[in-house]
């Protein structure tokens, strides 16, 4: 059976990993692994496990995705309406069950370049470099009739907003009424061609990459070099080392996810990760990868001039969108993706609406939440999900329901769950409110200005569920007055985000960018 | 009185201060016992927080308690804000039900270890089949026929006998802390000031013997730890070990909540279950449908009702109120369990409901700590007595109540039955 579970939602009660030890485990206090394919002589097990859990976060092959709150709005379309969804993964998949939770019963197409059913991508960085999952075991859940024509291994080449047509790489047309847009994105390759196709550098997106990277771990590589210190360069550092891997890990920031959490929260996670015995080179980057006789990479010089051997490189600095197949299209795209509005509606480059063209999860470019003009897109799991069911939800109605909650992301990584909500990256300050940096159990809320526009738990994640309910009413920063769990003196105190100021980039390596 | 809402507009607070502090009131009446769910509605339309005359800000709405349980300025330690006075002796106040982080983590923490994960994943797994085996041999004792106290011959015994061996108790010793735990949690029952001094009292003695005999016994266990919780937490040598002191007070808590809460579980279960025919005959047809019809039970009839445990650090807004610093907060579970606002026709009995996410255990970093454990022993119990009980009626309805108004159950749920089926393994 295939289940995945709502990492946005768990709050590590750990009701399944009582239910259900072989499937469910936490590893430390709070973060919490699972096997995304479960024999089916658990599934007493697990059922009992996802009916217990108290946030109702465990999703189950066969159940159907609860009904959203616009489920009863009156559809828009009819069973002679044909709905494509373009991009075969999470938000895709949601989109469809959003549809027909929401009683649409016409024709649905999903196009993937991929040969995969949609899979669950998080596990591929943690339980699948781990061996403790197969890359081809993470397929989503979904419900048993959904009814779906899928379109697989077939790239869309091109978007006819004219006649309505999705255009395919094998020549096939496949017409629509109502069209989602959900191509993501695919890892940012290694910017020097020749020394990225070298044997043994890799990229971390697919469920085929993260199968090749397992099958270079089982091997026992020397030592594995990875490029970036953004959270999947972090869990795939975190992997090889509870194999008892030698990993080097070359960060260009000041510490690990810096640009993301500031160098407070980044600073504890660089000694998390040196006393689990990575090579931690924080403020260095890789000039260049060197090759032995037989083409397979074998070192790599840094900026400050030293060389690390290593037999596996992982590339991990970020993501581009798949927006090419759109260039002709008429729509506008950026550096961000695909441009729309907060309706999940697609836009022309003079911010007209494109009637019937809807876009979701990575590949977004989404108006920024300051409502300053600017766009953010947002490569997270929570993002997907949202925008897809109120993308699916506005194609279904002729609705215009915003998608504005506030954004949700994890990491799982040495022993320990990292929840963010809201958005930390966007914030001039922070100040430890609960807990305590050395004890590495804390909360972390950042500022921008007097208004709190995010948080942090490292473990402590019951308490983020406060900090969002915060954010989303616009509280002031720094909180104030007393709370239960204060840090100790030494930890107390507004301090800047980043001890010096954020370069202008657009290269992101931790899932999220905004211009 | 009226049952029609309450209206918000305008300047209610004094009135309908005092309108929900009567309504209050009655809810905690024995009379009340057997159905408060009008009450818990009426309070919870008027206001899902709201002033009591005594200060105290009750929270009735699935929302508002979320936010409540998860707002750091909202403690549950007794002490909190006020001067640090000498340690008292072992009691259920220094247990980590009534502690703050950090101290809440360690204790709760250090308890965990030698009963879930991470470092005991598989504990509580491995006791499905002594809790079956338990329930089996409970329900073989039962009469040939005839009637029957499911409370005492069944729903009391199963989880008893389960925490004692949990807890390294031997059952021998098992009616001594039958007197001593209903005598600690009989302070709510009291209806007058002279009541309330003589269960207060009585309650501070049991709880004095009860630590007496809990610190002989961890005695006994250190050094020969026999792999149940008290030997583990009396030989536990890692960093933040608990002191003797802590082990007891844990020891009280664990006690207190083994003895009080699953018994009404396994009460309440089967009597809505009893109430429900349809739903009954179908948990029969198909008992792997009873994780669902769990929670659903427990959704509907929680035992732990209202938690009058939190004070207020700061003034704290929800909603349109603001509970003041310094405030008692009280959480009203069961009345957040049949909020409209979150669950679809919430006083309906339904287990394939989509909206599951109850408030039965808690929320927060209070949740209960034994739910695991009582998840399984009701979900056996309750499979045990319905696959071997043949043509199950009530025999009162409502059944007679304990006077608790916070931790709620039948004291006495007589049924009659035609006869005992084999064992599911034999048939």
């Amino acid at each position: 059976m295939h289940i995945a579970v709502d990492m946005t939602r768990c709050q590590s009660y750990a009701q399944c990993a009582f239910l259900a030890p072989d499937v469910f485990q936490f590893e430390g206090e709070e973060a919490l692994v699972y096997d995304p394919e479960p024999s089916e002589e658990l599934r007493a097990r697990v059922e009992q496990s996802a009916a217990a859990c108290p946030v109702q976060a465990i999703r189950l092959d066969g159940e159907r995705k609860r009904p959203t709150p616009s489920t009863s709005a009156p559809s828009a379309l009819t069973a002679a309406d044909r709905v494509v969804v373009v991009g075969a993964s999470l938000a895709g998949l949601t989109a469809v069950e959003t549809l027909r939770s929401g009683g649409f019963t016409g024709p649905v197409t999903v196009i993937g370049d991929e040969p995969n059913e949609p899979y669950d991508r998080p596990p591929l960085s943690k339980q699948v470099l781990r061996g403790t999952a197969a890359a081809a075991g993470t397929r989503l859940p979904r419900a048993s009739d959904l009814d779906v024509e899928w379109r697989l291994g077939t790239a869309a080449t091109g978007l006819d907003l004219g006649t309505r047509t999705v255009l395919l790489a094998d020549g096939g047309r496949v017409p629509y009424d109502r069209v989602l847009i959900a191509t993501g994105t695919r890892a940012r390759p290694w910017p020097v061609s020749h020394e990225a196709a070298l044997d043994g550098v890799h990229t971390l997106r697919t469920a085929a990459d993260a199968a090749d990277l397992r099958a270079q771990l089982v091997a026992r590589p020397h030592r594995v070099l990875v490029i970036g210190g953004g959270f999947t360069g972090s869990e795939i550092a975190s992997a090889c080392r509870r194999l008892d891997i030698p990993v080097t890990l070359v960060d260009r920031g000041p510490a690990p996810l810096s640009r993301a959490l500031g160098e407070t929260v980044g600073d504890v996670l660089a000694a998390i990760q040196r006393d689990h015995g990575v090579d931690l080179r924080s403020s260095t980057t890789v000039t260049s990868l060197r090759a032995d006789a037989h083409g397979a990479v074998a070192a790599a010089t840094l900026s400050d001039g030293t060389e690390v051997d290593a037999d596996v490189v992982v590339v991990a600095i970020g993501a581009l969108r798949n927006t090419e197949w759109l260039l002709e299209s008429g729509i506008s795209i950026g550096p961000l993706g695909v441009d729309c509005d907060a309706s999940c509606r697609a836009l022309r480059p003079d911010g007209s609406i494109v009637d019937g063209v809807f876009v979701a999860g990575d590949v977004a470019a989404s108006p920024h939440p300051s409502g300053d003009g600017r766009r953010i897109s947002m490569e997270h799991w929570g993002n997907a999900v949202g925008q897809a069911t109120v993308a699916a939800d506005n194609m279904r109605t002729d609705g215009l329901a915003r998608h504005d909650e506030v954004p949700v992301f994890w990491s799982n990584q040495f022993g320990h769950v990292i929840k963010s909500v809201g958005a930390p990256e966007s914030a001039d300050t922070v100040v430890i409110t609960q807990g305590s940096t050395a004890r590495r159990a804390f909360v972390a809320v950042y500022g921008a200005g007097d208004r709190i526009v995010g948080a942090i738990a490292l473990d402590h994640v019951k308490w983020i569920e406060h900090y969002r309910h915060q954010i989303g009413s616009g509280a002031g920063f720094p909180p104030e007055g007393q709370n239960i769990d204060p840090p100790p003196r030494a930890e107390s105190g507004i301090r800047p985000r980043l001890r010096t100021p954020d370069p202008i980039t657009t290269q992101a390596s931790d899932g999220r960018t905004a211009l | 009185m009226t049952t029609s809402p309450e209206p918000r507009s305008g300047c209610p607070v004094q009135n309908s201060t005092s309108r929900a502090t009567a309504t209050w009131q009655s809810l905690l009446e024995h009379d009340s016992r057997h159905d408060p769910y009008p009450l818990y509605a009426r309070l919870r339309d008027s206001g899902p927080v709201q002033q009591l005359d005594d200060g105290a800000f009750l929270v009735t709405g699935y929302d508002e308690i979320l936010q409540v349980v998860h707002d750091p300025r909202i403690s549950s330690d007794l002490l909190a804000g006020r001067p640090e006075t000498a340690e008292a002796g072992p009691a259920l106040t220094s247990a980590f039900v009534m502690k703050d982080p950090p101290i809440h983590g360690r204790l709760r923490g250090q308890t965990m270890r030698h009963f879930g994960p991470p470092h005991r994943a598989g504990y509580v797994d491995s006791l499905r089949g002594d809790i079956a085996r338990t329930a089996r041999s409970l329900v073989d004792a039962f009469p040939a026929s005839g009637t029957i106290d499911l409370v005492e011959a069944f729903a009391y015994p199963l989880p008893v006998l389960m925490i004692c061996d949990v807890l390294g108790v031997p059952h021998e010793d098992e009616p001594r802390f039958h007197a001593w735990s209903a005598s600690i949690i009989a302070p709510p029952e009291a209806t007058a000031p002279e009541e309330a001094a003589m269960l207060e009292e009585e309650a501070s003695t049991a709880t004095s013997e009860l630590g007496a005999y809990l610190t002989h016994l961890a005695e006994i266990h250190r050094g020969t730890p026999q792999g149940d919780l008290l030997s583990g937490l009396v030989n536990d040598d890692s960093d933040e070990s608990l002191s003797t002191s802590e082990i007891i007070s844990t020891a009280i808590m664990l006690l207190i909540g083994g003895h009080e809460t699953t018994v009404n579980m396994i009460a309440n279960g089967a009597l809505t279950l009893l109430r429900h025919p349809g739903e009954l005959e179908q948990l029969r047809r198909d008992p792997s449908s009873m994780p669902r019809v769990f929670e659903e039970l427990l959704r509907l009839e929680p035992p732990a009702q209202v938690t009058p445990k939190y004070v207020a650090l700061e003034n704290v807004p929800v909603g349109d109120v603001t509970i003041t610093k310094g405030s008692p907060v009280w959480i009203a579970w069961a009345a957040a369990n049949r909020d409209p606002r979150h669950f679809t026709d919430p006083d309906r009995f339904d287990p394939l409901r989509a909206d599951r996410d109850h408030l039965g255990f808690g929320a927060g970093i209070h949740a209960c700590f034994g739910a695991p454990l009582a998840r399984l022993e009701t979900q056996i119990a309750l499979t045990e007595l319905f696959t071997r009980l043949d043509d199950v009626q009530l025999v009162d309805d409502p059944p007679p109540y304990r006077r608790n108004p916070l931790l709620r159950g039948p004291s006495r749920l007589d049924v009659t039955f035609s006869r005992i089926l084999g064992p599911q393994a034999e048939r």
